[in-house]
């Protein structure tokens, strides 16, 4: 019995590789669909971001804007992605955008938006006090200040946010496939509907991967941006349980 | 779907008992997913903070569990446990866990030395300074903790509808399949509630628990 299922296990990895070899190139293929999914995520982040990081920077230099900061991360965090993704749609079509590519877009810029901007808020505004008067008394301006002090001081804060809000868009892209756009969801919604396990397998193999990769990377990038000085053991989950807690 | 209207309010009257009845599933998903997670959670950090070698150890995976995107563990664990309730419990466990772990050891680690000599001094002991000192006082990061957890499962719950599970996940999926966005908007505010309920919920729980804290508010 036990040598049957190891029988099985590995007949089913074989045709898990075979899958993947033999799905490699073309439209439809594991390349184009993996290429899919880090160009639609990458530009739906940098969109994201454009929008939340100046929205934060601004209001947190100017302390004001808590409550909407601690909200929102609240809110984003209570709507499910799926429900973002679904009701992405049918805005999508009232918007005479229709299928694809932009309610998928949308879902995933609305998704990235709560963590970046609350961050970027948080980091900005928790600036020591005596370090922010003191670029004062040097004569800095508002606009110098933010730039030249509680920017820097902010960016492991706000990379942070960065970070959860990307690994939040690749895992989300995956629902894209419910909604006509193709990425790696792709497989794993077709391999359910056709029942095809290899295929579901290999889709959820490939997500988690790049899910991975993603966060690999944050993890260079932190330690190559961050000003040496500022360095602290921080991840992403830790600055989420300090906002609900 | 251009021209309907966000919600019909005529569909939701018609379907009182379904709603009731994907609440119900709602609710019992993550009731068994957060209790689960919960007792596992107090294991692993009982085993973490005695040993606390393993602390770096236990987070790590749990963050990888954490980092895998839900759809993608359901497609690992669908060829080996079938589309059943089982499949979305394990994944739905294995996301509460990196959040209760963190909580509770940080809760724990929290208690002031000082209160624990004090404790000390009036003869607590093991066992009794466990449960009656240093529990209590961890008990606001603890239901923190749980509440992020439950907050996040059910909003996990919708996903599991592409595994036939899903509570409210089911009316979203359908409505998608339908292009009626009645029944997607129905799913995700039934969704929103029930997870701002929960949290309501649990933010009584812990005023219940914790009844000295209420005293230090101003009046």
């Amino acid at each position: 019995m036990v040598a049957a299922e190891g029988a099985g296990m590995i007949d089913f990895l074989g045709d898990v590789l075979a899958f993947m070899t033999d799905n490699l190139w073309g439209t439809t293929g594991i390349a184009n669909r993996l290429w899919e999914h880090i160009q639609l995520s990458a530009f739906a982040t940098a969109v994201a971001s454009a929008l939340a990081i100046p929205a934060g920077l601004t209001l947190g230099h100017l302390r004001r804007g808590g409550v909407i900061a601690v909200s929102a991360v609240n809110i984003g965090r209570a709507i499910p992605s799926f429900a973002i993704v679904a009701l992405a749609l049918p805005i999508s079509i009232r918007l005479g955008l229709g299928l694809g590519f932009w309610p998928t877009f949308l879902a995933l810029v609305a998704l990235a938006l709560p963590p970046m901007f609350t961050n970027t808020y948080t980091g900005v505004s928790e600036v020591d006090p005596a370090i922010v008067e003191a670029g004062r008394g040097m004569g800095l301006s508002g606009r110098r200040l933010l730039g030249a002090v509680e920017f820097p001081m902010a960016s492991p804060v706000i990379l942070a946010g960065v970070r959860i809000s990307t690994v939040q868009v690749v895992a989300t892209a995956t629902l894209g496939a419910l909604v006509g756009w193709g990425g790696l969801g792709r497989f794993i919604i077709d391999g359910f509907a056709q029942q095809d396990n290899v295929e579901v397998f290999v889709g959820g193999l490939l997500v988690a991967l790049l899910a991975i990769a993603v966060e690999i990377v944050f993890e260079g990038l932190e330690r190559w941006v961050i000003p040496a000085g500022l360095r602290r053991p921080t991840s992403p989950e830790e600055s989420l349980v300090a906002v609900g807690a | 779907m251009e021209d309907q209207p966000f919600i019909r309010w005529s569909w939701v009257l018609d379907n009182l008992d379904d709603i009731w009845q994907r609440t119900v599933e709602h609710l019992t998903l993550t009731v068994i997913a957060v209790a689960v997670g919960f007792v596992m959670a107090v294991g692993l950090s009982l085993i973490a903070r005695r040993y606390r070698r393993t602390y770096g150890p236990i987070t790590w995976t749990a963050g990888v569990i954490y980092t895998i995107p839900s759809l993608a563990l359901f497609a690992f664990l669908v060829p080996i446990t079938g589309l059943t309730t089982l499949t979305a419990e394990i994944g739905l466990v294995g996301y509460t866990l990196l959040i209760l772990i963190r909580n509770i050891v940080a809760g724990l680690d929290g208690v002031s030395p000082t209160v624990k000599e004090a404790a000390a001094g009036m003869g607590y002991t093991g066992r009794r300074m466990f449960l009656e000192v240093e529990v209590p006082l961890a008990l606001p990061v603890i239901i923190a903790g749980v509440r992020i957890a439950t907050v996040t499962t059910i909003g996990l719950v919708t996903v599991t509808a592409l595994i036939g599970q899903g509570g409210y996940g089911k009316f979203i999926l359908s409505g998608l399949n339908r292009f009626f966005t009645t029944e997607i908007v129905v799913g995700a505010v039934l969704s929103v509630i029930l997870a701002v309920v929960a949290d309501l919920a649990l933010v009584g729980l812990e005023r219940l628990l914790t009844p000295w804290s209420r005293r230090k508010a101003p009046a």
